[in-house]
């Protein structure tokens, strides 16, 4: 693939100067690639690109900060980028930016609840449109359609928003309807018992690990997070349904507006709870009010880091 | 102490139900993409295909148990005597864990020295423990992420199980390795094994050579503590690391834990959590210094712990059974296998050039 080959060498090019390069490199499993960071121009040669590259590697930009650090992305890997460089959390001049266009990512989960055991995968290809799977059970032919990452299926940003080397030609956005409308639209039509009982049910088997928290690019606390404080004391390390709810509001609430639908919350859960939905409805009710979406542009101040003194769309006093 | 009986595919549901009759029977269950285990319902499938999510590690050593029930209180003879009433909850009740595969029922054998033995004794966990059975399925094929054969088990391994099921033609040859798993085996619904001798035979003879030869991991104990000051190794192998709880959590050898006590009024409780050391709080000081400041340092921990510190502590043996759900459920894809690997490989490599010194 030249694109690939012309991004390799403008990173051993610029490896010289930064502490490391961000991408991705072949992993236990064929399923899926695994985050790599190059600091020896031999490292380069493992690069890879394509529907693996599911992890977002802006997730690890604010642990270099005050170094020199390089990154390829996805586009909507650079949407997070653009958010982080809108909050002021990483410096321009820190980041030297790689840009590939992106047809979409996989979303493992999606494979799994087709073939199974994702410990038994032995090969996993893309040819033209379909995923070719071979499992100790035998090969399965998917159509990647079926198995792309929801946030693909309608994406706007196949290519690097930002960027100081891109290779490749441009991708145009897509224009299929966005899956997340009707899943939202179910949860809006439920009755707030129903919807309570929703969440309630599937955060039960929550293990409160926090890989949700850990793999947001946008979730900058890390070591100081309120989950894990005694003062203030607002959630508690009993295993309880409430807490666990509890942790997923304040996470959800703290992105809104800030949130580049990456997805990355819902797909490191290790047992699958579908938590990206509260982050699209905040999202949404910040688009509607704010007409904003984050990770756009990088000059822009996100709503929620401002105030008007009289919002257009918030009836305040409500006369 | 082994006796083997033979179980038909079609006995099995009435079996559960005659040991659901006897005492809480746990199962695997599917969850989604997820395979959790949770109580037996007759109504609900067994899932048996592959290896749960979460190991069965939860039924023994809860991510979350009360140990105590406090009331404050004042003596209304002498209000200046503060009274305090305690009450113990010590668990109880009769459990069999059905379907567990052989690294999540071996899991106990690490915790047993620990909570179990020795001075300093677990009334919580050995009373659990104690109430607790194993009913373990063998596996028939080994995973990607699976490594039981790299630290002295493999796919037919009966540590730490009660009653080991080997699958066979038409049913499971059900071996009882304890006297509890004899207990369970005891049913009419179970009979005779003797014809199927030579089929758990083959079954152990194609597993075991079904695997890829493991690495001798003899030397990562003493490789772990010479490379323990090199935090450029540490840095650089835990760079993908996003330092969350879900290897831990999944680890059916992780036993740290922490304790907090909630109160409402002059009444509260004492909580026992899980807690891991992936976490910026695990080691963090109440003056605010954390021996553990970085996921480098905290990633050396989890591997050291398990392949060096406790071996050191426990006659060798790893604290660690080689399930792979580290490894599976990693959202970073952070492999265990190569950091051990890695390190034995680096210990040896600065070993050499200290020698050139």
């Amino acid at each position: 693939m030249q694109p690939l080959e012309d991004i390799k060498t403008k990173i051993r090019e610029a490896l010289p100067e930064l502490e490391c390069v961000i991408g991705w490199e072949k992993s236990w499993t064929p399923l899926t690639a695994t985050p790599l960071f190059m600091r020896a121009p031999e490292d380069v040669d493992r690069l890879i690109w394509g529907p693996f590259n599911v992890n977002n590697p802006a997730t690890y930009l604010t642990g270099f900060k005050g170094k020199k650090i390089g990154i390829l992305v996805k586009g909507c890997d650079s949407r997070s980028v653009v958010q982080l460089l809108q909050e002021n959390l990483v410096k321009r001049e820190d980041l030297t930016i790689f840009g590939l266009p992106c047809k979409g990512v996989l979303d493992v989960s999606k494979v799994v609840a087709k073939i199974g055991d994702p410990g038994m995968v032995k090969s996993a290809e893309l040819n033209g449109d379909v995923l070719q799977v071979a499992t100790n059970k035998g090969a399965t032919d998917i159509p990647f359609s079926e198995v792309m990452a929801d946030k693909c299926v309608a994406c706007q940003y196949h290519n690097a928003i930002i960027s100081d080397h891109f290779a490749g030609d441009p991708l145009p956005p897509s224009m299929k309807p966005d899956p997340a409308e009707e899943q939202l639209a179910a949860l809006a039509a439920l009755a707030p018992a129903e919807l309570f009982e929703h969440w309630a049910g599937v955060m039960d088997k929550c293990i409160r690990c926090y890989a949700c928290r850990n793999a947001c690019p946008m979730c900058v606390c890390r070591d100081h997070c309120i989950a894990q404080s005694r003062d203030p004391h607002w959630i508690s390390q009993e295993h309880t349904i409430r807490d666990k709810i509890m942790f997923q509001m304040i996470h959800a609430l703290h992105l809104a507006g800030r949130c580049t639908e990456c997805g990355e919350c819902q797909r490191a859960c290790p047992v699958d709870i579908p938590i990206l939905a509260l982050r699209k409805k905040l999202n949404r009710v910040v688009k509607e009010t704010f007409d904003y979406q984050a990770g756009i542009d990088s000059k822009a101040t996100p709503p929620l880091f401002t105030f008007q003194v009289e919002e257009a769309n918030i009836n305040e006093r409500g006369w | 102490m082994q006796t083997s009986k033979f179980l038909a595919e079609a006995s099995l549901g009435a079996w559960l139900d005659e040991l659901a009759a006897k005492a809480e029977l746990i199962v695997p269950k599917r969850d989604g993409n997820a395979v959790v285990f949770g109580p037996y319902d007759p109504d609900v499938p067994v899932e048996l295909s592959q290896e749960a999510t979460a190991p069965p590690k939860s039924i023994v050593f809860p991510p979350c148990e009360e140990l105590m029930h406090f009331t404050q209180g004042k003596d209304p003879e002498d209000p200046t005597k503060p009274l305090l009433q305690l009450e113990e909850t010590m668990p109880s009740g009769r459990k069999v864990v059905f379907g567990a595969r052989p690294c999540g029922a071996r899991g106990f054998t690490i915790f047993d020295p620990v909570f179990g033995s020795g001075e300093i004794r677990d009334p919580y966990y050995e009373a659990r423990r104690a109430d607790t059975a194993f009913i373990t399925l063998a596996c028939a094929e080994s995973g990607a992420a699976c490594f039981c054969h790299w630290v002295g088990s493999g796919p037919a391994d009966a540590t730490g199980s009660d009653v080991l099921l080997i699958p066979v033609e038409g049913g499971y040859v059900a071996e009882a390795i304890t006297e509890k798993g004899a207990e369970l085996v005891a049913s009419s619904l179970l009979t005779e094994a003797d014809a199927n001798a030579d089929a758990v035979e083959a079954f152990r003879k194609k597993v075991t050579e079904a695997l890829e030869p493991a690495p001798a991991l003899d030397a990562a104990p003493e490789s772990l503590l010479a490379i323990f000051d090199d935090m450029d190794f540490w840095g650089a192998i835990s760079s993908k690391c996003i330092s969350c709880g879900a290897c831990t959590y999944l680890c059916p050898t992780c036993y740290c834990f922490n304790f907090t006590d909630e109160s409402r009024g002059m009444e509260g409780k004492r909580l026992r959590t899980w807690d891991n050391c992936m976490s910026f709080q695990f080691t963090q000081e109440a003056s605010g210094h954390n021996p553990r400041p970085t996921k480098g340092h905290r990633l050396k921990n989890r591997v050291g712990h398990k392949f060096s510190y406790y071996p050191g502590l426990h006659e060798g043996a790893f604290a660690c059974c080689g399930c792979g759900r580290c490894i599976k459920s990693c959202p970073a894809g952070v492999d265990i296998r190569e950091i051990v690997l890695a390190a034995m490989a680096h210990a040896k490599s600065a070993g050499k050039e200290q020698a050139h010194d």
